[in-house]
């Protein structure tokens, strides 16, 4: 059984070097069933460490397997699966590389049993994304994949810093429950907070995403922030804190949502909400909560991808992706409407869709550990999330004003990897004991009671109602070219001002200083030449060329007799 | 010949059929909080239509604070975009150049 011993990275960094040495149809090939293959071995996996040895005497362990790691290796094998079909039209080798290399990424991190491991991969899917933004080959997309690449760096910094600690205090580099106790947990926590997109930390998110490629925004979207929702319910459960943070994360990305222009920022601000459900889930920390977080965190990647790649389409097709210069795209694209519409309705948490049966698990889990009003904060969002993914993404998109756009479908392996998801949505949604079989717990939950579904339902449907409400009596606000300012705004606007204007001030100082010392320099120069005006006379002003050969020819006669008298 | 089709939502009965379908079932589901016994954990919960009320104040309350939010945080389209360069042109032709560069950055010219 010499496959057990191969980890999951390892196929896709090897299929990643034929991606470069490859093109056209083999390349195609031999990059979809990369991902069959290793999911196929994956599924054979037992639990338990599956390799394991000691590097400069600390103990490694770069493959460990348990129903947690699994749950997220078999998403990403998913993911990536979708996201080569949606990308095969892409004949552009150095972001397949990337592709490859970051899902391969993705999986090293999760099956990581030891800091450092993990450390490496944190690192490399932050060095391997990035090329996913630089391919779009802007001048922004050049600019968000610098800031990207060094907030992502800053968190990989903080995890090493922070494992050196977790060694001092406990001699051991596993990676198991950290806790917040001592410095090094609090530095992991950070480290782990930077890529889950914390709130104050989540710019690099609505920043890059929208800024990668078609294709790439969907690989993006895929793996960062759920390595890190894997992290933390592996090194934080049950941390109230997460509680708090994820509340604040549901909350605050819906307002900018509503006002955003560029679509796929919206869906950005979007993930960045659905990611609070999950953190919620962390921190409440009962079985039923971790396993609301874990399958939320599952079918997330699956509608969140399904919504990033109909984007994708409709910036493909018509080159354009703000919603105040699309509209009535469902008369060209009619494909692309209804697979955006089964995104939309997933991840609004629609009964019979794969967002119902893992958000209602959190939901419950906080109404049962007593966290009332963050269950009301919850059920605001739940409500918010309708209103911008679910309405306003298609209505704006596909509907609303006719832009006057003609164009088409997208290519068929594009409209195939967005059927794949959307079957996973619907799939999911109708047969959630699938889904529930491979969670870390058995809870025996049941989303599908009366109790529930009407709850759900309800708030939805009375959520369109407001929004259609609003749009009748024109209060809905409309799609404007614009930027809506976040805390970027710190360390792209406020913090260069500041530091321009300071350096500013220390040139002109430095200038003036330099000056004053050349003109002493100066000064001094003009008081000893006008001292010795007589000799200056003498040797330079009058005849200068005379007098230089004149001394050379004084200096080489003592040579010359000094050399006579040795 | 595209743009002279008539499509489902062209025709103002059609986009009046789909709103009276919505509030239709928005008054069916009022009707089922009369029906179904819901097994509550909550007390609030046991307020007549809370969910149908919650969904709908959530959201008008959502968009109205969003809206008052632009009058603070909405910047012009390009507020970031003279991030990096600070380059002017100085000729004529440098002037050109630079233009052309843009144009080409401005371009949709992803997955080439």
């Amino acid at each position: 059984m010499w496959m057990l011993e191969i980890p999951p990275f390892v196929p896709f960094f090897i299929s990643a070097l034929i991606a470069l040495a490859t093109r056209g149809f083999l390349r195609a090939v031999i990059m979809t069933i990369i991902p069959v293959i290793s999911m196929l071995q994956l599924w054979t996996v037992p639990e338990g460490i599956h390799l394991q040895f000691t590097f400069l005497s600390f103990e490694l362990l770069p493959y460990r397997v348990d129903k947690l790691s699994l749950m997220f290796g078999y998403i990403f094998h998913i993911a990536a699966f979708i996201a080569i079909i949606y990308s095969l039209h892409v004949r552009d080798t150095s972001q397949q590389v990337a592709a490859m290399m970051y899902a391969g990424s993705g999986l090293g991190a999760v099956f990581a049993g030891d800091l450092i491991t993990l450390f490496v991969f944190w690192e490399l899917l932050a060095f391997t994304s990035v090329f996913l933004i630089l391919a779009r080959r802007t001048r922004r997309s050049y600019a968000a994949a610098m800031r990207y690449l060094i907030i992502q760096v800053l968190s990989g910094v903080l995890l090493l810093i922070g494992a050196v600690f977790y060694f001092a205090d406990n001699a051991t580099l596993e990676f198991t429950y950290l806790g917040l106790d001592g410095i090094a947990g609090w530095l992991i926590f950070i480290a782990f907070g930077i890529k889950c997109a914390f709130p104050l930390a989540h710019n690099w998110l609505t920043d890059a995403y929208p800024e990668a490629t078609v294709t790439g925004t969907v690989f993006l979207s895929a793996f960062t922030t759920k390595v890190a929702v894997y992290a933390l319910a592996r090194g934080y459960p049950g941390t109230e804190l997460l509680v708090y943070i994820g509340a604040v994360m549901t909350c605050f990305p819906i307002f900018f949502a509503v006002i955003e222009n560029d679509l796929r920022r919206v869906l950005a601000y979007s993930l960045i909400n659905q990611l609070g459900f999950m953190v919620v889930g962390i921190g409440i920390g009962t079985a039923l909560a971790i396993n609301g977080a874990v399958s939320h965190a599952f079918n997330d990647v699956i509608f969140k991808g399904l919504l990033f790649m109909s984007m994708g389409a409709v910036l493909h097709k018509t080159g354009r992706i703000n919603g105040s210069e699309l509209g009535g795209l469902y008369k060209s694209m009619p494909k692309t409407t209804v697979l955006c519409m089964v995104g939309a309705a997933s991840i609004s948490a629609f009964p019979l869709f794969n967002g119902f049966v893992s958000k209602s698990m959190v939901m419950s889990a906080a109404l049962e550990n007593g966290y009332d009003w963050i269950w009301l904060i919850l059920l605001f969002a739940s409500a918010g999330v309708f209103h911008h993914a679910g309405i306003k993404i298609p209505y704006f998109a596909f509907f609303a004003h006719d832009s006057g756009i003609r164009t088409s479908d997208p290519s068929n392996n594009m409209i195939m990897a967005m059927l794949i998801a959307a079957g996973l949505c619907i799939a999911i949604g109708i047969y959630p004991a699938a889904l529930y079989s491979l969670l870390p717990y058995e809870t025996g939950y049941n989303p599908y009671d009366a109790t529930h579904v009407l709850a759900q339902t309800q708030l939805l449907f009375f959520s369109a109602l407001a929004f259609v409400w609003l749009n009748l009596r024109g209060i809905y606000p409309p799609e404007r070219p614009s930027t809506n300012l976040d805390f970027d705004w710190v360390y792209r606007r406020f913090f260069p001002t500041i530091l321009r204007s300071i350096f500013a001030t220390i040139w002109k100082m430095d200038k003036k200083l330099r000056q004053r010392v050349i003109n002493k320099i100066e000064s001094n120069f003009v008081f000893m030449s006008k001292k010795y005006s007589l000799l200056t006379d003498l040797l330079l002003r009058g005849y200068p060329l005379g007098s230089m050969v004149l001394w050379l020819v004084v200096v080489l006669s003592c040579y010359l007799f000094l050399s006579v008298i040795y | 010949m595209e743009s002279k089709k008539k499509h489902i939502f062209d025709e103002v009965k059609n986009v009046k059929r789909l709103l009276n379908c919505l509030y239709v079932c928005c008054a069916l589901l009022l009707i089922l909080d009369f029906v179904i016994h819901r097994h509550v954990s909550h007390h609030w919960e046991r307020l007549w239509a809370f969910y149908p009320i919650y969904g709908f104040l959530g959201c008008v309350a959502l968009v109205l604070v969003a809206s008052w939010m632009r009058r603070f945080l909405m910047r012009g389209q390009d507020y970031y975009n003279d991030e990096g360069i600070d380059y002017k042109p100085k000729s004529k032709g440098e002037r050109q150049d630079l233009s052309q560069h843009r144009a080409k950055e401005e371009g949709h010219d992803v997955d080439a």
